[in-house]
C-alpha cells in the first residue's frame, strides 16, 4: 500500500474550526504520516536532511494549507524553497521524487463565487494554484485535482462533517490507488463520483 | 489504670496508629478509624480511658479551630464575599426547616417546650470536623457539594453565638448564679457579660475588625521578621500563636474560637505565608482532630444505649432522617444536581461537635436534667460514628444507580486546574519565566525562599509565597501532589540538585524543568534522568556573538539561522556527553571532536543552498527539460 506524506501548514491553526475537523479526521489514518510544519518548525530552520528522508519514504504528499493571499503560508514555500533541492529534486539527476503524486488540500474563506472569471477574485482556484502544479511537475511529480473546502467563513456545521467525510473517503482513494483517466475528468477532487455520492455539495 | 500523661500518650497514639490503616485498608475514611480506635479504648471496651475523656475532647476541640483556619488560608476573601448568599440561604433555610421539624417531633414525644427547644438547636448543627475533614480527603472540597456543605457548616458556626446567647434566657435560674468550674469556654465569665447588648454587638464588630486589621498589619509583618531569623521552628511557633491568639481573643467577647479562627485565616489568604502556615500547621491539625474524633468515641455511654436500646435507636434515627430529608429539600431549592443532594443530605445528617457545647450549657442552666443530657450525647455520638458509614453507603449502594456522576461537575475550570504548575525560584530568571507564562493566563504557584525578595515581589503586584522549596511539606501545601509540572528556576545549583531529587523520588508523575547554570549542572541534571534542562547563559551568549557577527557585515537572517542551528547542535552534543566521566583526558579529546563536528556541520549549513552552476532556470535548459518530461 502507498503512503501518505500530510505537510500540513497553518500558523494559526488553534483558531481553525474547518482545518482542526478535516485534520483531526484523518491524522492517525493509517498509512498516513501527519507532519505539522508549524508545530514542528516554529523558528522556520528546517531540517533538510529529515525532510528529504520522510519524502523518500512516502508516495504521496499533501499540501494541506489554507489559502492565505492566493497562495500558501510562508512556512510551506519556505519548505519548498530548501527542501526541494537542485540534483536531487529537479534538475541532472534531480530524480529523488519521480513519479510520486502530489495532491493540494486547501481551504478559502471565499466562496466558489467569488473564485471565477466573474467574481471578484477574477480567476477560479486553480488557476492560482498554478506555481505548485508547475512544481511539482518540474519534480517529475503528478499533480492531483486539488481538495478543496470553500467557504469556510459560513461553512454550516452538517456541511463541516461532510467535508471531513469526503476528505477521509478521499484519502482512502488515494491509498487505494485512483485511474488517472477518471482524475483527468475533474477539476477537484471533491468532484470524484465516490465522493459526491456523499452528500458534498 | 491511666496514671501519667506519658501513658494516656501511649494509648491515643497507639489507638490511632493501629486502627486507622485499618480502616484505610477497608476502604474506610480515616475519620471512622479514629472514632472505632476511640471506642476500644474508651471506658466499656477496653477501659484505658474513663472520665478523662471529656476532658481530651475539649482540649482536641482545638483541632476544629486549626482546621477552620486552614480552611480559612484556601479561601480569598474575594471568593468568600462570593459565597454569601449561599451562606445565608442554604445555612438559613436549614436552620429554620430543622428548627421548626425538630421541635415539633420533640414536643410530640411530651417534652416540655424549653427542652425541645434547646435539643433541636443542637440537632440543627452538623459536624464540621467530621464533614471537612472527609471532603478534604476525597479532595471534594471544589465541588458544588463541597461548597454548599461549607457553606451550611460555616452559617451553624455563626449562629452558634446567639443560640448560646439565647438559653440562658430560657432558664429559671440566674445566669450570674452559674459557677465557672464549666469546663467549656462558653460557660466562663466574659469581659462583656453585664454590659448592655449594644454595647456588646458592638464589642463583637471591633473584635472582627481587629482580626481583620491584626492580619493584615500584625501577622504579616511578624511573620516577615521571624522569616528573617531562618530558624524553622520559630514559624511553627508563630502559626500556632496566631491561631492560639485569635481563639482567644475570640473566647473573650464570646465568638466561636472556630469563627474567629476561621476569620485569621481568609485575612492571611492572600499573604506570601500561606503555604508556610499551612505546612507547619497541618500536622498539629491532623493529631488534634484525630484526638478529638477518639475523644468522641470514647465518650459514647454504652450503658445509656444498653438501657434504652429502642428509644436511642429512635432517637438516632429520627435525627438522621430529619436532617438528611430537610438538606435535601435545601439542595433541591438551590437547584443541586440529584446525586450532589444526596451526598450533602447524607454528609450532613450528624449532629455536630457544637452539641456538646449547647447541650451542657443547657444542663449547667437547669433546662436539661441529666438523664436528657446524657441521652443526647450519646445520641450526638452515635450520629457522629455513623456518619462516615451512611456516607459510604450512600456512596458505594445508592449513588452508582443514580444517573450523574462527578464527571458532570468538572468543568473547564477543573481542566485548568489540572495544569497545576509550581514555579520555584522567583529571581531574575523565575520571574521572567512567570511573566511570560502569565501573559498566557497561566498562573503558577511560585516559591521563594528569601522573604525580603517575596515581599518585594507582591509589593510590585506578583503572588509569591515564602517557603523552602526543598521541604516536602511545603511542596506538598503547594499543591505538587495535583501539579503536572514544576519549573526549577532556583539560582543555587546545590538546591536545584536537592529540589529535583526530592521531585523525582516522591513526586514521579511531575514533570520537571530545570534552569541550570552552565554545562556541567546541565550534565548532572541529565543523568538524574531531568530531560527539560535550559542553560542560563546558552542562549543569551549566542545571541551577543550573533550580534558581533552582524555589527562586521553578515547578513542578519543567515547569522540567525546558524544560530539556531548552533544552539540544536550544542543541545545535541551536550546529551551525548552527559554521561561521560569528567576531568579525564579522554573527555577532552571527546569534547574537541564535539567541537570539530559542530563546526564542520555549521559550515555545512551556510554552503547548502548555494548553487554555482544552476542553469536550470535559463530558458534553454527549460525547454530541454520540458521535451524530457514529455
Amino acid at each position: 500500500m502507498p503512503k501518505i506524506l500530510l505537510l500540513f501548514a497553518h500558523p494559526r491553526f488553534e483558531r481553525s474550526r474547518v482545518n482542526k475537523a478535516l485534520i483531526e479526521k484523518v491524522r492517525k489514518k493509517d498509512g498516513v504520516t501527519f507532519h505539522d510544519l508549524y508545530e514542528q518548525y516554529p523558528d522556520f530552520n528546517i531540517d533538510v536532511v529529515m525532510e528529504k528522508s520522510l519524502l523518500a519514504n512516502h508516495d504521496i504528499i499533501i499540501w494541506h494549507h489554507p489559502f492565505y493571499w492566493y497562495s500558501c503560508p510562508p512556512l510551506l514555500k519556505q519548505w519548498i524553497d530548501v527542501v526541494l533541492e537542485y540534483k536531487w529534486a529537479y534538475g541532472p539527476e534531480g530524480n529523488a521524487l519521480q513519479g510520486k503524486q502530489v495532491m493540494s488540500a486547501i481551504t478559502t474563506g471565499g466562496t466558489k463565487k467569488v473564485y471565477c472569471a466573474e467574481g471578484t477574485n477574477n480567476y477560479p482556484v486553480n488557476e492560482f494554484l498554478l506555481p505548485f502544479e508547475q512544481t511539482a511537475r518540474l519534480c517529475g511529480m503528478d499533480y492531483l485535482p486539488p481538495f478543496v473546502v470553500m467557504g469556510t467563513h459560513s461553512l454550516p456545521d452538517q456541511d463541516l462533517e461532510a467535508y471531513t467525510v469526503a476528505y477521509d473517503t478521499a484519502i482512502d482513494l488515494l491509498l487505494d490507488g485512483v485511474s488517472e483517466t477518471q482524475l483527468s475528468k475533474h477539476a477537484f477532487f471533491n468532484q470524484l463520483p465516490q465522493l459526491t455520492n456523499k452528500n458534498v455539495k | 489504670m491511666s496514671g501519667s500523661i506519658l501513658f494516656q500518650a501511649i494509648i491515643f497514639l497507639a489507638g490511632a496508629i493501629i486502627c486507622v490503616p485499618i480502616a484505610k485498608r477497608f476502604g474506610l475514611s480515616s475519620v471512622l478509624g479514629y472514632l472505632i480506635a476511640g471506642i476500644l479504648i474508651g471506658p466499656y471496651v477496653l477501659g484505658f480511658v474513663g472520665e478523662e475523656g471529656d476532658d481530651i475532647l475539649h482540649f482536641a476541640e482545638f483541632g476544629v479551630v486549626i482546621m477552620l483556619f486552614l480552611i480559612g488560608l484556601e479561601i480569598e476573601p474575594k471568593s468568600f464575599w462570593k459565597m454569601r448568599k449561599s451562606i445565608v440561604g442554604m445555612g438559613g433555610a436549614q436552620l429554620i426547616a430543622t428548627l421548626a421539624l425538630s421541635y415539633a417531633a420533640f414536643s410530640y414525644y411530651g417534652y416540655d417546650w424549653k427542652v425541645s427547644l434547646v435539643i433541636s438547636m443542637a440537632v440543627v448543627l452538623s459536624s464540621t470536623a467530621i464533614v471537612l475533614q472527609t471532603l478534604k480527603e476525597k479532595g471534594l472540597m471544589e465541588t458544588n457539594y463541597g461548597a454548599a456543605s461549607f457553606s451550611i457548616l460555616l452559617f451553624q458556626d455563626i449562629i452558634v453565638i446567639p443560640m448560646l446567647a439565647i438559653i440562658p434566657l430560657l432558664s429559671s435560674k440566674d445566669v450570674s448564679a452559674i459557677d465557672t468550674a464549666g469546663h467549656e469556654g462558653e460557660s466562663q465569665t466574659y469581659l462583656l457579660d453585664g454590659l448592655p447588648i449594644g454595647v456588646q454587638g458592638f464589642a463583637v464588630i471591633l473584635s472582627v475588625v481587629l482580626v481583620i486589621l491584626a492580619g493584615r498589619y500584625l501577622f504579616v509583618p511578624m511573620l516577615r521578621l521571624v522569616a528573617k531569623a531562618k530558624v524553622r521552628e520559630l514559624l511553627s511557633a508563630s502559626a500556632l500563636i496566631i491561631v492560639l491568639g485569635l481563639a482567644l481573643v475570640m473566647e473573650l467577647v464570646g465568638l466561636s474560637p472556630a469563627l474567629g479562627a476561621f476569620l485569621g485565616g481568609v485575612v492571611l489568604a492572600t499573604s506570601e505565608f500561606k503555604h508556610e502556615l499551612e505546612s507547619n500547621l497541618e500536622p498539629f491539625k491532623g493529631l488534634l482532630l484525630g484526638l478529638f474524633f477518639m475523644a468522641v468515641g470514647a465518650s459514647i455511654n454504652f450503658i445509656i444505649i444498653a438501657d434504652n436500646p429502642m428509644m436511642i435507636s429512635g432517637i438516632v434515627l429520627g435525627v438522621i432522617l430529619l436532617k438528611a430529608v430537610v438538606i435535601f429539600g435545601v439542595a433541591a431549592l438551590f437547584r443541586l444536581k440529584m446525586d450532589q443532594r444526596l451526598l450533602l443530605a447524607v454528609g450532613l445528617a450528624q449532629v455536630g461537635e457544637f452539641a456538646f457545647v449547647l447541650l451542657s450549657f443547657a444542663f449547667q442552666l437547669n433546662i436539661l436534667d441529666r438523664a436528657q443530657l446524657d441521652m443526647m450525647l450519646v445520641v450526638t455520638a452515635v450520629t457522629m460514628t455513623l456518619a462516615p458509614i451512611l456516607g459510604m453507603i450512600n456512596e458505594r449502594l445508592i449513588l452508582p444507580r443514580i444517573g450523574t456522576k462527578e464527571s458532570e461537575a468538572r468543568t473547564m475550570d477543573h481542566i485548568a486546574r489540572s495544569h497545576k504548575t509550581i514555579l520555584v525560584g522567583f529571581g531574575h530568571f523565575g520571574s521572567t519565566v512567570g511573566r511570560f507564562l502569565r501573559s498566557h493566563g497561566i498562573e503558577a504557584t511560585i516559591l521563594d525562599h528569601d522573604s525580603n525578595r517575596v515581599d518585594l515581589l507582591r509589593k510590585m503586584g506578583f503572588e509569591v509565597y515564602y517557603g523552602d522549596a526543598t521541604r516536602p511539606d511545603l511542596l506538598e501545601s503547594a499543591g505538587i501532589e495535583e501539579a503536572e509540572l514544576l519549573i526549577s528556576a532556583v539560582d543555587n545549583p546545590d538546591t536545584t540538585l536537592t529540589l529535583v531529587e526530592l521531585v523525582r523520588e516522591k513526586y514521579p508523575h511531575v514533570k520537571i524543568m530545570a534552569r541550570a547554570k552552565g554545562r556541567y549542572d546541565a550534565y548532572e541534571l541529565l543523568n538524574m534522568g531531568v530531560q527539560n534542562v535550559y542553560r542560563e547563559s546558552l542562549e543569551s551568549s549566542v545571541k551577543l556573538a550573533s550580534d558581533v557577527l552582524a555589527h562586521m557585515g553578515f547578513r542578519k537572517y543567515s547569522i540567525m539561522r546558524q544560530a539556531q542551528n548552533f544552539i540544536k547542535y550544542d543541545e545535541e552534543s551536550l546529551r551525548r556527553m552527559a554521561d561521560q566521566p569528567k576531568d579525564t583526558e579522554e573527555y577532552i579529546f571527546k569534547a574537541r571532536e564535539e567541537i570539530q563536528q559542530q563546526e564542520k556541520l555549521l559550515e555545512d549549513d551556510l554552503k547548502r543552498g548555494i548553487i554555482d552552476d544552476d542553469h536550470h532556470w535559463d530558458s534553454a535548459e527549460m525547454r530541454r527539460q520540458k521535451g524530457k518530461l514529455k
